[in-house]
């Protein structure tokens, strides 16, 4: 069971490959403003163009955060976001809809609940991957390895600084995608998307099979637009906390994450369809 | 016995490197331009010249007669760490770092800091050694030790006070992290206690262990033999690694870390991680924390600013698994007693931190015949310290 469910991210990718589109991936932090909302905005955001969910896990210590989250995962852990109430919500989310789910957050929340434990949890409830920001593959044999038996994908970070050969090491480790952190630097938009991120991109592309997404500081159609001509992934995570931050408990927070969430799938569509697919 | 860290960066099962992808290149970079460093007799020579020319070492190993009469028990002697330049060891530890920094061409220092005296450390050693500094203080932190914020800028750092989190030091070093994420290739980063991502825990511990050092030649001069005990203060725990590491092959020295007792271990306000926490991970190192039942970080308390930190350094966890070290804890009130007694007997003025280890040799020493030989460190003196002495003791300034 566990296995069959495994696939979803795989499955999902090959899917957008052979439809000749790039993945897009939401960040949303759970519990932010409450569980019960996340549940609604991951139905919402799916049947918007979402391909892949990313569920911000709180932390009390988000070290590679910038504002924007630091503040979204504090709304989330007030909201009392654990882990067991997090995975309940994903159980939830599974009875309607079958979009891979990635949990994203910190090591240490994950080591207190217990790696076998939380690999068997998860994969129960349906989550699909795990990606710890500080919890390099070098560190990672005792989540890997559960996270392995359950079918659950781990998901390791590349970064602007990370050398070639360690991009080759870090990719043999990874399942699922490798997510590209495009800035050097903390997670928050910026006015343009980092310089040589397309030759960059293209280089990792050349040492790994694996679909690479691309994320921080990622927060219009127009860069989503750019960046799915080149990558496999878009992930958008800060903007989407401003508009939760902005919007909170209100009726409408569903429809206005959507339609940000809606556009930068349409301008990625269309930017590949620009280039020929 | 097998030297420590091993390649991983562990002492048993803690240490190691759990940072964001981004840092690993830059520690890894670290790692080989330490053991590089550590080699160049040129560079073991500058940072000497400084120690002795600039620092003041070596620092006296004192006789307190007049507690040892007082106490009744062990000799009592005292590593005047006080003395050091800029009033507490925390330089020793700056000193190497900014050297290692100008060795590896960054012009750029950053700095977490809590009561404000790595932070005075890092900016002293900054503008010796020509170097921008920034650093990262909680904005409570900033509030209630003006006194160092404005020692800082005079040396010419830029302050930055730290609005996340509970705006103090643990979200200072978050803060001074997220900064580096961005600006790894220009800043070294200055971490201040012996804990973080290896290889900090082993820089810090190597450049302060001179204290150790310099202890155990001292000692032997004085006494012809080793000490029975040491005993120093610990929080992320460099003054106590510092003095322990040259000891710990010599099974006979007992060593005894004493944490922040706080208010008192029963409730929530101290900052006694290995007395009352659990392992985790946070900034890099797997550890003991001060954590609640999600793995989500709790706030601390200590009337010593410079011990508030829900952490500790890996090594001394190391050492507390091993049963090589104890370690116990002192109340807010007990160290103030510690505070005036040492003030009292030998015209010493502990800083609050420090206080910590001399209120557990009050306690101790008692406990030990009279020819027995124990050694406190006393990591800084306490003229920081007197608002908050004042108002504990009700007086008003």
């Amino acid at each position: 069971m566990p296995n069959k469910a495994a696939g979803r991210i795989e499955r999902k990718f090959a899917e957008l490959r052979a439809r000749g589109e790039a993945a897009l991936i939401p960040f949303i932090v759970a519990g932010d403003p409450n569980l019960e909302a996340t549940r609604a905005l991951v139905l919402e955001l799916a049947a918007r163009g979402a391909d892949l969910i990313e569920l911000g896990v709180p932390f009390s210590d988000p070290m590679a955060d910038g504002p924007a989250n630091q503040r979204a995962l504090a709304r989330g852990l007030a909201s009392g976001a654990s882990l067991a109430a997090i995975l309940a919500m994903v159980g939830e989310v599974r009875r309607q809809s079958q979009i891979p789910i990635v949990l994203f957050g910190y090591y240490n929340p994950i080591l207190h609940y217990g790696c076998e434990r939380l690999c068997a949890d998860a994969a129960r409830a349906g989550v699909d991957g795990l990606l710890a920001v500080d919890l390099p593959p070098e560190e990672a044999a005792e989540l890997a390895r559960p996270a392995r038996a359950h079918g659950l994908d781990i998901i390791y970070l590349l970064a602007p600084t990370t050398p070639l050969e360690r991009v080759r090491t870090i990719a043999r480790a990874g399942r699922g995608f490798l997510y590209y952190v495009a800035v050097t630097g903390v997670t928050g938009a910026r006015a343009s998307l980092a310089a040589g991120l397309e030759t960059r991109v293209r280089a990792l592309r050349a040492v790994t099979e694996l679909p690479i997404g691309v994320g921080f500081g990622i927060s219009t159609p127009e860069q989503a637009g750019e960046v799915a001509g080149y990558a496999d992934a878009v992930v958008v995570g800060s903007a989407l906390s401003l508009i939760i931050e902005r919007e909170g408990a209100a009726q409408r927070l569903p429809a206005a994450v959507g339609e940000l969430v809606g556009a930068m799938k349409h301008a990625m569509r269309a930017a590949r369809a620009t280039a020929g697919g | 016995m097998q030297s420590l860290p091993d390649k991983r960066g562990r002492f048993g099962q803690f240490g190691g490197r759990y940072v964001a992808e981004t840092l690993m290149p830059a520690l890894a970079e670290l790692e080989r331009e330490y053991r590089a460093a550590r080699r160049d007799p040129a560079f073991r020579a500058e940072l000497e010249r400084y120690s002795r020319e600039y620092v003041g070492r070596p620092t006296p190993l004192y006789f307190a007669a007049n507690l040892t009469a007082r106490l009744g028990g062990a000799k009592i002697y005292i590593k005047r760490e006080d003395l050091c330049h800029t009033g507490a060891h925390k330089v020793n530890n700056t000193l190497g770092q900014a050297l290692l920094a100008v060795r590896m061409g960054k012009v750029r220092i950053t700095a977490e800091t809590g009561a404000g005296q790595h932070g005075v450390a890092t900016a002293t050693m900054a503008a010796l050694l020509r170097r921008e500094c920034e650093v990262f203080m909680g904005s409570v932190d900033v509030e209630r030790q003006s006194l160092n914020v404005f020692r800082m800028k005079l040396l010419g750092a830029k302050v930055t006070a730290v609005d996340a989190g509970s705006r103090s030091l643990k979200d200072a070093l978050n803060e001074a992290l997220r900064d580096w994420i961005g600006t790894v290739a220009n800043t070294y980063y200055l971490i201040g206690t012996a804990a973080g991502p290896h290889p900090y825990p082993m820089i810090v511990r190597d450049f302060q262990s001179v204290i150790g050092r310099e202890t155990r030649r001292q000692i032997l001069k004085h006494e012809r033999r080793l000490p029975d005990a040491l005993v120093a203060c610990v929080n992320g725990g460099s003054n106590a690694i510092g003095l322990f590491y040259p000891f710990i092959r010599d099974k006979d020295v007992r060593m005894y870390g004493v944490e922040a007792g706080g208010l008192g271990l029963n409730g929530a306000a101290h900052a006694a991680t290995l007395s009352a926490g659990s392992v985790g991970v946070l900034h890099g190192n797997r550890t003991y924390l001060l954590q609640d039942e999600l793995g989500q970080i709790r706030e601390t308390h200590s009337i010593a600013a410079g011990l508030d930190y829900p952490g500790v350094g890996p090594e001394l966890a190391w050492l507390k698994d091993t049963d090589r070290a104890e370690y116990t804890a002192v109340t807010d009130a007990e160290a103030l007693e510690g505070l005036r007694l040492l003030s009292e007997c030998e015209g010493i003025i502990p800083a609050l931190e420090s206080a910590h280890a001399v209120a557990y040799a009050a306690r101790l020493a008692p406990t030990m015949a009279k020819d027995r030989v124990m050694i406190v460190n006393l990591s800084g003196r306490g003229d920081k310290d007197m608002q908050t002495v004042a108002r504990a003791l009700g007086v008003t300034l």
